[in-house]
């Protein structure tokens, strides 16, 4: 598609895939929002205390957000802690993303960010203050978490790369090993760490009370104090640095090869149980670095005895991720998105017979639409090849020789030029790497799990 | 003892029979990673009718009709659930992993909207409802033998009839897909769609089955386990249980045998890190030897009451031995071929 742009100098805006990503995933959103939509509408008519208006409030409160929450003041700070708890979810959805780059599913993000968040919570509470200026712990501290969830994360790049194990089962197992090691170290040190001042002692202590807390830059303030501080900055450069890491560099390269086929880049040259394991471990570093990040703002509880239970924000990285079509810039949105959706949610309950359980259904929704994205932006291309093929059928043929007139570009892709191996040729790769974007999911195990 | 291997059998039976609801599902050529939620809405369907169903006398009195009922009406909302899943992943081509995963999301999301709309809970318990002769029932056991031998104890005492209908479904579903013509057509389209549809098997067809199968076996385990192991309670999670279960099917390679070995060893482990105390550490410590040990050496008994006393300890047991087992196994380890890829005739 690129040589395709590059020849033709250019592209109409709405054939850019770019733009036909993003067409589809609104699509999507608007699916989702329509379903839940129904689903009010219709348990307003079937259930006799709820008038038919509620219906159409509820889905305005979910769809206005933080706006719900009523005056500017409120508006203000509702929006600075939708910030604040996107932080997390986006490095979630970024560890999630750069996994299914490489053709792994990271389900095992919530143990991985479980890890993270006890490391740096290690760290930042038993480093007494004084002994070091209180920045350094900070940045101990979130060394501590990011390593640890490189280590959850390099796990199931192990056994993948080393065993062939499926990397699904490993990061499932992963997770229920985090959930009880984080309890297990908390309840053997409990004196230390468990937050005994508040009447349950089911959380860890606020870093704060040791002094450490991310640095705020009056980012509060702005927010009427709410909890957002400069992490949002640094999960937005983290996730351009990540952008570019994929595309403009070799191992992002590399990594993308292993995802569109494995095979055929071990047969490029590339050491792909290498980037196997690379992969999971930064995606793990990127899950821990979110728990970080959240537990060092210094005002939150982490609830420790977890053994029974894994965070949910783990697991939203998976949505985060696919609705985005894994592009790490979108994820920031996607996240952000997401945190919006549930902040008019969580409004519902109090204003309505409804409760926030419908964002969530309105979130799985629209994935479950994000899997048909490759069928939209496929549908889109057909019907603008239609058009074009009748106006410019002659030109069209002078321009791509290749291509037989009428074949439409996804079909094209879907059956590669047998001489070229797919992700060796830039050409090719990129094709399919396009058109597939959003499902680029490659269905795990198909190479054979195991010989 | 007796305890223990009776919790292991009511724990391992929805592993086992969700387990084979994935193995179902792969087999056909359909990554079903959304066995969890199934599970879930399969579950709250069941609690729903079984809610329904107790206000009247007749179902108190026969409980065990009122138990099977429940537990078809969650295996038939399973499947019709599991739908959502074989129109994207086969009608539309779509991602498999996306299409689970948004049933995973939708499933606990969708059941505790209509419980708080319609209960004001946020979870569905099943409590006693008062029989026709005036006594309290709870949803319980199907038959209670407390004089059998030890070996019958453990089958039919406090043994509930899912157990039984779970076992019989599984072996005759193990059976049925090793040993009859649509069984077999059903695995070709797991290894190599294009071939099997070149003799004439209808490949979309044939994945549809499978799936609905997957679907069906899906919400009856989701049931079962809320039934027995979770007390029933029906709420928004399974707490995992479909994850683990997936996990069991790799590690039975995708074999009847494999899942019912993986779905009784994972069960024992996890049961005995429930009953640790009183089937392991109380026999151990009746012993002299331990005694004399845990008197003398104070480095040992240190380490004992730290690890050997711990249950994090112990809840970290199954995971670990499934993850060294797979380890060692991954060689032997052979997916089907064509999981995950939709069905594309052209493809060579």
């Amino acid at each position: 598609m690129r040589n395709q742009a590059s020849e033709t100098k250019k592209v109409p805006f709405f054939r850019k895939p770019a733009v036909q990503s993003i067409v589809a995933s609104l699509i999507c959103v608007l699916g989702g929002l329509l379903v839940g939509f129904i689903v009010l509408l219709l348990m307003a008519v079937f259930s006799k205390d709820i008038p038919v208006s509620e219906a159409f409030r509820g889905i305005l409160i979910v769809l206005s957000g933080p706006i719900a929450a009523g005056n500017p003041k409120d508006v203000l700070f509702t929006c600075g802690n939708m910030l604040f708890t996107a932080t997390p979810l986006i490095m979630t959805g970024l560890s999630v993303a750069l996994a299914f780059k490489t053709g792994l599913f990271n389900i095992g993000a919530p143990g991985q960010y479980l890890m993270g968040a006890m490391g740096s919570l290690l760290v930042a509470l038993s480093i007494p203050q004084g002994t070091m200026p209180a920045a350094l712990i900070w940045i101990l501290a979130f060394l501590a978490g990011t390593l640890l969830g490189v280590l959850w994360g390099a796990i199931p790049g192990f056994f993948k790369a080393k065993f062939n194990v499926n990397e699904v089962i490993v990061c499932i197992l992963t997770n229920w090993i985090a959930a009880n090691v984080v309890s297990w170290v908390f309840y053997a040190n409990q004196e230390k760490f468990v937050n005994i001042a508040e009447t349950k002692t089911n959380f860890i202590k606020k870093t704060i009370s040791n002094g450490v807390s991310t640095a705020t830059f009056g980012l509060d303030k702005l927010f009427a104090n709410s909890y957002l501080d400069v992490s949002i900055v640094i999960v937005c450069v983290i996730a351009v640095l990540l952008y570019v890491m994929l595309n403009k560099t070799t191992f992002g390269y590399e990594l993308r090869a292993c995802g569109y086929n494995r095979n055929a880049a071990k047969y490029a040259g590339m050491n792909e149980k290498r980037n196997i394991l690379l992969s999971m471990a930064i995606a793990g570093g990127l899950a821990g670095c979110g728990a970080a990040l959240w537990c060092l703002n210094g005002q939150q509880d982490f609830k420790w005895n977890t053994y029974q239970s894994l965070p949910n924000v783990g697991f939203n990285g998976i949505p985060a991720a696919l609705l985005a079509s894994n592009n790490p810039i979108g994820v920031i949105f996607s996240a952000i998105f997401l945190r919006y959706i549930d902040t008019g949610g969580s409004y519902l309950p109090g204003e309505t017979s409804f409760n926030e359980y419908v964002s969530q259904l309105i979130i799985a929704v629209i994935i479950y639409f994000a899997g048909f994205s490759k069928f939209i932006k496929d549908y889109l291309k057909k019907k603008q090849m239609k058009k074009e093929t009748a106006a410019t059928i002659a030109g069209d043929f002078v321009k791509n020789p290749e291509r037989p007139i009428g074949q439409t570009a996804s079909e094209q892709s879907a059956a590669p030029p047998p001489e070229a191996p797919a992700p060796a040729g830039p050409g090719s790769g990129e094709e399919t790497a396009e058109t597939a974007s959003a499902a680029d999911v490659p269905a795990e195990g198909k190479d054979g799990d195991g010989q | 003892m007796i305890f223990l291997l009776q919790k292991t059998l009511i724990f391992a039976i929805p592993l086992l029979i969700v387990a084979l609801a994935g193995m179902y599902a792969e087999r056909s050529g359909i990554i079903n990673i959304a066995l969890d939620g199934i599970m879930i809405f399969g579950a709250f369907m069941g609690a729903i009718a079984a809610f329904g169903l107790r206000k009247s006398t007749f179902f108190v009195d026969h409980t065990q009709l009122l138990f099977l009922i429940c537990l078809l009406i969650a295996a038939v909302s399973g499947a019709v659930f599991s739908l959502l899943l074989s129109f994207s992943a086969i009608n539309l081509k779509a991602d498999q992993t996306i299409g689970g995963t948004a049933l995973n999301l939708l499933a606990p999301a969708i059941t505790l909207f209509i419980t708080k709309v319609l209960f004001n809970k946020d979870k569905l318990e099943m409590e006693t409802a008062v029989d026709s002769a005036g006594k309290s029932r709870d949803f319980g056991f199907a038959m209670l033998n407390g004089d059998l031998n030890p070996v019958g104890q453990v089958f039919f005492d406090k043994s509930y009839i899912s157990t039984f209908l779970a076992v019989f479904i599984f072996i005759v579903l193990s059976v049925w897909i090793y040993k009859t013509k649509t069984g077999l057509r059903l695995r070709s389209c797991g290894e190599h769609p294009q071939a099997a549809a070149s003799v004439g098997i209808n490949v979309n067809r044939m994945r549809y089955l499978g799936t609905t199968i997957s679907g069906a076996l899906a919400g009856f385990g989701g049931y079962a386990y809320v039934a027995t192991v979770a007390n029933g309670t029906a709420e928004g999670t399974v707490a995992g249980m479909g994850f683990l279960a997936l996990a069991i099917m790799i590690f039975g390679n995708w074999k009847p045998v494999g899942i019912a070995f993986g779905s009784l060893l994972f069960g024992f482990l996890k049961c005995l890190a429930v009953t640790y105390n009183k089937s392991l550490i109380q026999p151990l410590e009746s012993h002299a030897w331990m005694q004399n040990l845990l008197a003398n050496s104070e480095g040992f008994k240190t380490f004992y009451e730290a690890i050997f006393k711990n249950m994090y300890f112990y809840n970290l047991i199954p995971f670990i031995t499934v993850l060294i087992v797979l380890a060692f196994t991954s060689k032997r380890s052979r997916a089907p071929k064509a999981e995950g890829i939709p069905y594309d005739k052209g493809a060579r």
